[in-house]
C-alpha cells in the first residue's frame, strides 16, 4: 500500500490515536502516582481499571445515564483500592500478594457478572457512553482542530488530572505530607504527619483516579465491557510512573510515548511501517521501563518508604 | 523464630505445647480455604443454583473416573512447578510475579527443540528438549535477578515487565520464525521422540507428574539439606545479616531466581512436550504462573505445602469445567475462590489477631488441663 507521508490525515489520526491510547493509562498511572508517593505499592491498578469498567458499565445500562456510570466506576475503584489500604495500612500485609489477589480476582468476578446478569460471555451489550466534548474556537482551527478539538470528556479530564496532581503533589502542604510519608514516615510522624490517614487519602485517591481510568474505556472509547478489557494497562501505567520517575508530568510524557507507540502498532499499516514488527512496539513501553530502572536512560528511583509497611511508634 | 521468647519466658513448658505459632501457621491456610468455599457457596446461592449440587459436580469432575483423575492430575502437574518457583523465590525474600512469563519462555523453547530436532534417541531428546525449557526460563529470571543484585532495582516491576515481553516475543516467534506453515499460528508439533511418556494407559497422564513430585522432593531437599539452602534461606529473613555473616547475597539473589525460573520454565516444557505437544498462539497469559502465587501463599512456601495447594486447585480447576457442563454454573467461581484464598491468606494478620484474641482467653484454660485444643 502506498503512503503519503505528505498526507495530513495520518498524523491527526496518529495524534488521536496516541490521546486515545494514552488516557487510560494517565488516569491510572496518576492513581500509582498519588499511592506510591505516600508509600504503597499498588499493583491492583488493572484490576481496580477492570471492575470500575465493569459497574460503570453495569449503571449505565441500568439508568441510561453514563455520567451515572462514570460516578459509579469511580465509587467501585475507591471501594476496591479501600480493601488493598486496609489489608497493607492496617493490616500490613504484603502490598503485592494484596494486589496481586485483587487482580486474580477482577478477572473472575467480572467474568462472573457478565454472565449473571447478561447471560452473556465475552461481552455486554451496548450502553449508553458519555458524549464527545467539543472545544470551542479550537475545534475551529484547522488540523489542530482535529486532532485536540474533539474527543470524550476522560482525554481533557486526565490532562487536566496531571496538572492538579502536579499541584497539589509540589505546591501544597498536603503534597508535602504525601511525599515526606513515602520517603520517611517516622520523620513525618514526629512532627505530627498522621502516616495511616495520608496513606488511606492516597490509596483511595488511585483507586477513584483507576476508577476514572476504567469508565474511560467501558463509557468512553467503547460503549460497552469486553471481558478482560484492560488487557494489561494496568500494568503498563505502573510502567509510565515508574518512567516518569513517580511525577505527575513525567508520567504524562511516558504515557503519551506509550500510547505513541501503540498508535504507530495500530496504524503500521497505513504509515507503512510492516517492517517494523508490531510485537517490538507492543513491547516497547516495557523494555523502555527496564532500562530506565536500571539507570540506561536516567535513573529512575522509587520513594524511600514505598512498599513497607508503617509500624507506628508508641 | 517466636517459639524461642516464648520458651525463655515459660522455660518449664513441655515442646509441643508452645506451638500455638505454628498450629495458626497451619489453621490459616485450612480456614482461608473453608471459608473461600463457603464464599463459593453463597455466590451459588446468589445465581439461584445450589451449592451441594455444583461441588458435587466440582468432585464428580475431578475424581468422577480414571480419565477424570488423569485430567485433575494433568492440571496439577504445571501448578506444582509454578507454586515451588514462587514459593522458591518468597524463600529468599524475592517475589517472582514473572512465573508467568518463565513459563511461556520455557514452553515455547521445548517446544523450538521439540520439533526443530530430528533423528535423536528418546532418551535424549526428551531430557534435552525438557531441559531447553528449564534454561530458558532460568535465562528469563536471571536478568531481574542480576538487576537486582547488581542495581537494586526491584524484581517485581522488571519481572511484569518481563511477562509482557515474553507473551509479545512469543507471539512473534509463533508467527514468524517457529510458524507451521499453513493458517494457524502454532509450531509444528513435537517430535515423537521428544514428547514426555504417558504414564497412565487410556489417559493423557503424563511423566510431567513424576517430574514435579521429583521436584518438590529436590526443593525440599535444597532449601533445607544443603549451604545453599541455608545461604538463601538466611538471605530471605535478613539479607543485612546474612552478609554481615559473609554470604555473597548477590550471587544468592541470581541463583535464587534462576532456580525459581528455571521451575516455572519447567512447567512451560512439560505443557509443551506432554500435553499440548506443540506451541500454540497465546491471546492472553494462561495463568499457571499467576497461580503458582496463589499456590505458593498457600503452601507457606514450604514444597510439600505447594504440593499440597497445587492439588487443591488443580482439582479446582478440572472440576470446575465439570461444574459449568453438568451444574451451569461460570466457571469463574473458581476464580473468584482462588482469589479470596489468597486475599485471606494475604490478610492473615486479620485472622491471626482473632486466633491469638481467642487462644488468649482459652489459654488459661488449656493451661489447667481442662480444654484441649489451640484456640481455633
Amino acid at each position: 500500500m502506498e503512503t503519503n507521508l505528505a498526507d495530513v490525515t495520518i498524523y491527526i489520526a496518529l495524534v488521536v490515536s496516541t490521546l486515545r491510547m494514552a488516557t487510560p493509562l494517565i488516569l491510572a498511572g496518576l492513581g500509582g502516582v498519588f499511592s506510591e508517593r505516600s508509600g504503597v505499592v499498588n499493583i491492583a491498578l488493572e484490576g481496580i481499571m477492570l471492575i470500575a469498567a465493569f459497574m460503570g458499565m453495569l449503571v449505565s445500562h441500568f439508568t441510561r445515564a453514563p455520567w451515572l456510570g462514570v460516578l459509579a466506576a469511580v465509587a467501585s475503584g475507591i471501594a476496591v483500592a479501600a480493601l488493598h489500604g486496609v489489608l497493607c495500612i492496617k493490616y500490613k500485609s504484603n502490598q503485592v500478594v494484596s494486589g496481586t489477589a485483587i487482580n486474580l480476582f477482577s478477572v473472575s468476578f467480572t467474568g462472573f457478572m457478565l454472565r449473571k446478569v447478561f447471560e452473556h460471555a465475552g461481552q455486554s451489550p451496548p450502553v449508553p457512553k458519555v458524549a464527545d466534548w467539543t472545544i470551542p474556537f479550537i475545534e475551529k482551527i484547522p488540523v489542530i482542530g482535529a486532532m485536540i478539538g474533539k474527543h470524550t470528556p476522560f482525554v481533557y479530564l486526565s490532562l487536566l488530572a496531571v496538572v492538579i496532581s502536579h499541584f497539589v503533589l509540589f505546591k501544597t502542604r498536603l503534597g508535602l505530607r504525601i511525599r515526606a510519608v513515602g520517603e520517611h514516615p517516622k520523620a513525618a510522624e514526629t512532627v505530627g504527619v498522621d502516616v495511616f490517614a495520608i496513606r488511606y487519602l492516597c490509596v483511595l485517591l488511585s483507586g477513584a483516579l483507576a476508577g476514572l481510568a476504567g469508565a474511560s474505556l467501558s463509557l468512553g472509547f467503547l460503549s460497552q465491557f469486553r471481558e478482560n478489557m484492560t488487557g494489561g494497562r494496568g500494568f503498563i501505567a505502573l510502567a509510565a510512573m515508574i518512567f516518569g520517575k513517580w511525577t505527575p508530568y513525567g508520567t504524562l510524557k511516558a504515557c503519551l510515548l506509550f500510547g505513541f507507540a501503540d498508535a504507530l502498532q495500530i496504524l503500521s499499516q497505513t504509515l507503512g511501517l510492516t517492517f517494523i514488527p508490531t510485537d517490538f512496539l507492543l513491547m516497547a513501553p516495557y523494555i523502555l521501563t527496564m532500562a530506565a530502572l536500571a539507570g540506561i536512560i536516567g535513573r529512575s528511583v522509587p520513594p524511600a518508604a514505598s512498599g513497607i509497611p508503617y509500624e507506628r511508634q508508641q | 523464630m517466636a517459639n524461642t521468647d516464648e520458651e525463655l519466658r515459660n522455660p518449664s513448658k513441655p515442646p509441643f505445647r508452645i506451638s500455638r505459632e505454628q498450629a495458626i501457621e497451619l489453621v490459616i491456610p485450612v480456614v482461608a480455604v473453608l471459608l473461600a468455599l463457603l464464599i463459593g457457596a453463597l455466590l451459588i446461592l446468589f445465581i439461584g443454583k445450589s451449592p451441594l449440587v455444583a461441588y458435587g459436580a466440582l468432585l464428580k469432575g475431578a475424581f468422577g473416573s480414571k480419565r477424570d483423575i488423569a485430567e485433575m492430575l494433568i492440571n496439577v502437574t504445571p501448578l506444582i512447578f509454578t507454586g515451588l518457583s514462587v514459593a522458591f523465590s518468597f524463600k529468599c525474600g524475592l517475589f517472582n510475579i514473572g512465573a508467568e512469563g518463565q513459563f511461556i519462555m520455557g514452553q515455547i523453547v521445548a517446544a523450538w527443540i521439540g520439533f526443530s530436532l530430528t533423528g535423536l534417541p528418546t532418551v535424549i531428546h526428551m531430557p534435552l528438549a525438557f531441559l531447553s525449557g528449564v534454561l530458558a526460563g532460568a535465562l528469563w529470571a536471571a536478568l531481574p535477578g542480576y538487576l537486582k543484585a547488581k542495581l537494586g532495582v526491584h524484581e517485581v516491576i522488571n519481572t511484569i515487565m518481563m511477562n509482557y515481553i515474553a507473551l509479545y516475543f512469543s507471539h512473534y516467534l509463533v508467527m514468524g520464525v517457529l510458524k507451521e506453515p499453513g493458517p494457524i499460528p502454532q509450531t509444528p508439533p513435537v517430535q515423537a521422540a521428544a514428547r514426555l511418556w504417558r504414564i497412565l494407559p487410556g489417559t493423557r497422564l503424563h511423566f510431567g507428574l513424576i517430574l514435579a513430585l521429583g521436584a518438590v522432593w529436590l526443593i525440599y531437599y535444597l532449601l533445607f539439606k544443603t549451604t545453599l539452602g541455608y545461604e538463601i534461606r538466611a538471605v530471605g529473613i535478613n539479607p543485612h545479616a546474612a552478609r554481615y555473616g559473609g554470604i555473597n547475597v548477590s550471587k544468592d539473589i541470581v541463583i535464587a531466581m534462576s532456580i525459581s525460573g528455571a521451575l516455572a520454565g519447567a512447567a512451560g516444557a512439560v505443557q509443551a512436550l506432554g500435553v499440548q505437544f506443540r506451541f500454540l498462539d497465546l491471546f492472553g497469559f494462561v495463568g499457571y504462573g499467576f497461580d503458582g502465587i496463589a499456590v505458593a501463599l498457600l503452601g507457606r512456601n514450604h514444597p510439600f505445602g505447594v504440593l499440597i495447594a497445587a492439588t487443591l486447585f488443580g482439582t479446582l480447576a478440572r472440576g470446575a469445567i465439570t461444574m459449568q457442563s453438568i451444574a451451569k454454573i461460570p466457571k469463574q467461581i473458581i476464580g473468584i475462590i482462588q482469589a479470596t484464598i489468597v486475599i485471606i491468606v494475604a490478610a492473615d494478620e486479620v485472622l491471626r489477631r482473632f486466633l491469638k484474641s481467642r487462644g488468649a482467653a482459652t489459654q488459661a484454660l488449656v493451661e489447667a488441663g481442662e480444654v484441649e485444643g489451640d484456640g481455633n
